[in-house]
């Protein structure tokens, strides 16, 4: 057995691969919540009509949903050209970090530029935080998998200790949170009286705006260059490392606007369960997507429809709100391999 | 300066160090085995903690505790097998799988937890592997309560280690692991199978990951806890780079920091350490294992096939 590549795939064979392997996830899904004691049907329609069944619902799906396109969108442009950065969830709460810095400070004086400036500091920080990896990657020859990963475990440690120490809001009756943002820096509603804020505006201009740049722009050429094959695009002249540090910078301030948004829009303030692994689920959000920008978007309202659906099914059902988790693991591996299977097919010999 | 000394003259900080260590060398083992093949395995996090649920709701089952460490093998073996059948004869990102693998095992631990333990707040315990002491050897001074009191299954991963080097090192077998991740075209024109050992590879290594996962829940502690894995097969990847991809010397970075390890929460303990946030201690083994990688990466012999699928008859 051997794979052998498809020059030009059919229709059939690049739409075809994928819808099954979404066909066989829903069927993956059925299995367990059988094995669960729910009944299957039953069960899915909880999920669909927890996530879309109403207004409310929806809503909340759409909020869900925002910063997993930002996350999603940092995975993205960083999965494209081959940077592994797997660390979203510490640039998330890099820039989570200077929001409540910034949003509590005499800011406020600023007006209309406020809140600008705060989304602009924090995409700094994000990228600042997957800087460190990418440097060592380019530096010293580091790989930047495993750097990003442990770095998730580092910052978290941090912001444990800014909430204990120094960000620590006196007011917070000993729970570990900080101070609550000014009034007047929140993010607010995008129609007044419904539970949607401007995070989601602009994460829909985000993903215009990086679709944009890998589609009409030299940097986003480059980016897919090096992604596609380093060697050739450094024989082309690109200059490989200082496209990574580019792409490194775009990818963690992406990441960081998800903290941004999550401080500013929803919560108000800063705590250790501002992301329950917006940055990994970030990853099934991009691979989904076939790390296209507007394709973000949509899987990320998929995504963030199954982890709210699941939530209020296992309140009505016995099955276990895991569910959501194991059955986003098995869509994102069937899509790998759905994709591998329109570019390759196996022969004998 | 003096407490310092004081912690490293006990034998209990010795003794930690090994038990802390025990886990990590399991894991590790398995880790290098997968990329001396050629494949770099990212489902490990994942794999240690349906190592450590499946093993201790195995004994919490009734099983023995043996039972619980083969349980806990089979289902490590088990995401192996899926994790090779998608990298290696169908070639897919081993990151994107390994990740992928990370987060389905770990879901599956959680959703089957709930399943079988709906309503339970604290988890229930087990009773644990208890300590075996080697009779004579374990009066040396300092050495002997570090190396001949501990349980069962730490002696047992030393053997994994003694094993890891008999085969990869002195077998026709281990040479033809080795090659498939140096140049598996050489074995192919052997007329080996580099599907197979590479599969093979990844099944085995997986089975022991899971089995260091299963180290926390019957050696270490006796309850499963969410998240109790916590990073510690990311840290097992680093110690692979550390160990430059051979077991002595990954053996040895698994004691040195599991040495480190046990010394930052005895450091707490001090009035140095009283006046320092307790999360500096916490973040200083993930410091150190970023440190350790800036330090070997440079003149580290990365096998020359990790991370390249090979595809018969594709040069």
């Amino acid at each position: 057995m051997r794979l052998e590549p498809i020059a030009n795939p059919s229709l059939a064979r690049s739409l075809g691969f994928p819808a099954l392997a979404i066909c066989v996830t829903v069927l993956v899904a059925s299995g367990l919540a059988a094995i669960a004691g729910g009944n299957p049907l039953q069960t899915l329609g909880l999920i669909v009509q927890g996530a879309a069944g109403s207004k409310f619902a929806l809503l909340e799906t759409l909020n869900r949903a925002t910063p997993l396109i930002f996350t999603g969108l940092a995975i993205a442009v960083a999965f494209r050209a081959k940077l592994w950065n797997i660390g979203a969830e510490a640039q998330l709460y890099g820039g989570a970090i200077v929001t409540v810095i910034l949003g509590t400070s005499a800011l406020s004086n600023f007006g209309g530029a406020a809140l600008p400036l705060i989304a602009l500091g924090a995409m700094l920080a994000g990228a600042v935080v997957l800087l460190v990896p990418v440097m060592l990657k380019t530096r010293y020859g580091v790989d930047e998998v495993v750097t990003t990963l442990l770095l998730n475990f580092i910052m978290l440690l941090l912001v444990s200790y800014l909430l204990e120490g120094p960000m620590k809001d006196p007011m917070g009756m000993g729970w570990p949170k900080s101070a609550p943002l000014d009034k007047d820096l929140r993010l607010p509603r995008i129609v007044a009286g419904l539970r949607l804020h401007w995070g989601f505006g602009l994460a829909l201009i985000s993903a215009a705006l990086i679709w944009f740049l890998q589609t009409r722009t030299t940097l986003g050429y480059e980016m897919r260059a090096v992604g596609f094959n380093p060697q050739a695009a450094r024989f082309a002249g690109i200059p490989l490392n200082r496209v990574l540090v580019k792409t490194a910078l775009l990818s963690g301030g992406l990441a960081a606007l998800a903290g941004f948004s999550e401080v500013a829009g929803l919560k108000g303030h800063l705590s250790l369960d501002l992301s329950p692994g917006f940055g990994y689920t970030g990853i099934i959000v991009a691979m989904l997507a076939l790390l296209h920008p507007l394709g973000v978007v949509i899987s990320a309202i998929f995504v963030a429809g199954i982890f709210v659906g699941a939530d209020s099914m296992s309140r009505a059902a016995q099955v276990p709100t895991y569910i959501a988790d194991m059955l986003l693991a098995t869509a994102l591996l069937l899509m790998v391999l759905a994709i591998g299977l329109t570019k390759y097919r196996m022969v004998r010999g | 300066m003096n407490a310092l000394f004081d912690i490293l003259l006990t034998a209990s900080f010795w003794a930690a160090a090994v038990r802390i260590a025990s886990p990590l060398i399991f894991a590790t083992m398995g880790e290098l085995i997968c990329e001396r093949a050629g494949v770099l395995n990212l489902g490990i996090e994942g794999i240690m903690v349906i190592g450590a649920f499946s093993g201790w709701m195995a004994v919490y089952l009734g099983m023995g505790l043996w039972g619980g460490v083969f349980v806990a093998m089979l289902a490590g073996m088990l995401f192996g097998l899926l994790h090779a059948t998608l990298t290696v004869p169908f070639g897919l990102s081993q990151h994107v799988v390994g990740l992928g693998i990370t987060l389905l095992a770990t879901s599956t631990s959680y959703f089957a937890y709930r399943l079988i333990l709906p309503e339970v707040t604290s988890p229930p315990k087990i009773e644990p592997f208890q300590a075996v002491e080697v009779p004579y050897l374990v009066d040396i001074p300092l050495l002997g309560p570090a190396l001949f009191a501990q349980t069962a299954l730490t002696y047992a991963a030393f053997a994994v280690v003694a094993l890891t080097v008999l085969i990869l090192y002195r077998t026709p077998l281990g040479l033809a692991i080795r090659a498939a991740g140096e140049s598996p075209n050489a074995v192919a024109a052997q007329g080996l199978s580099v599907t197979r050992l590479r599969m093979g590879a990844v099944i085995v290594g997986s089975g022991l990951m899971a089995v260091g996962g299963a180290f926390l829940t019957l050696s270490a502690f006796s309850s499963f806890f969410f998240e109790m894995v916590n990073g510690r097969g990311w840290i097992c990847i680093a110690l692979v780079v550390f160990g430059a991809w051979r077991p002595g010397k990954a053996l040895l970075g698994a004691l040195l920091f599991a040495g480190f390890d046990a010394l930052q929460i005895r450091l707490q303990q001090t009035p140095i350490g009283q006046a320092v946030p307790y999360q500096v201690f916490l973040m200083a083994p993930y410091f150190l294992s970023i440190l350790a990688l800036i330090l070997m990466s440079r003149r580290a012999q990365v096998p020359s096939a990790l991370m390249v699928p090979f595809n018969k008859g594709e040069r």
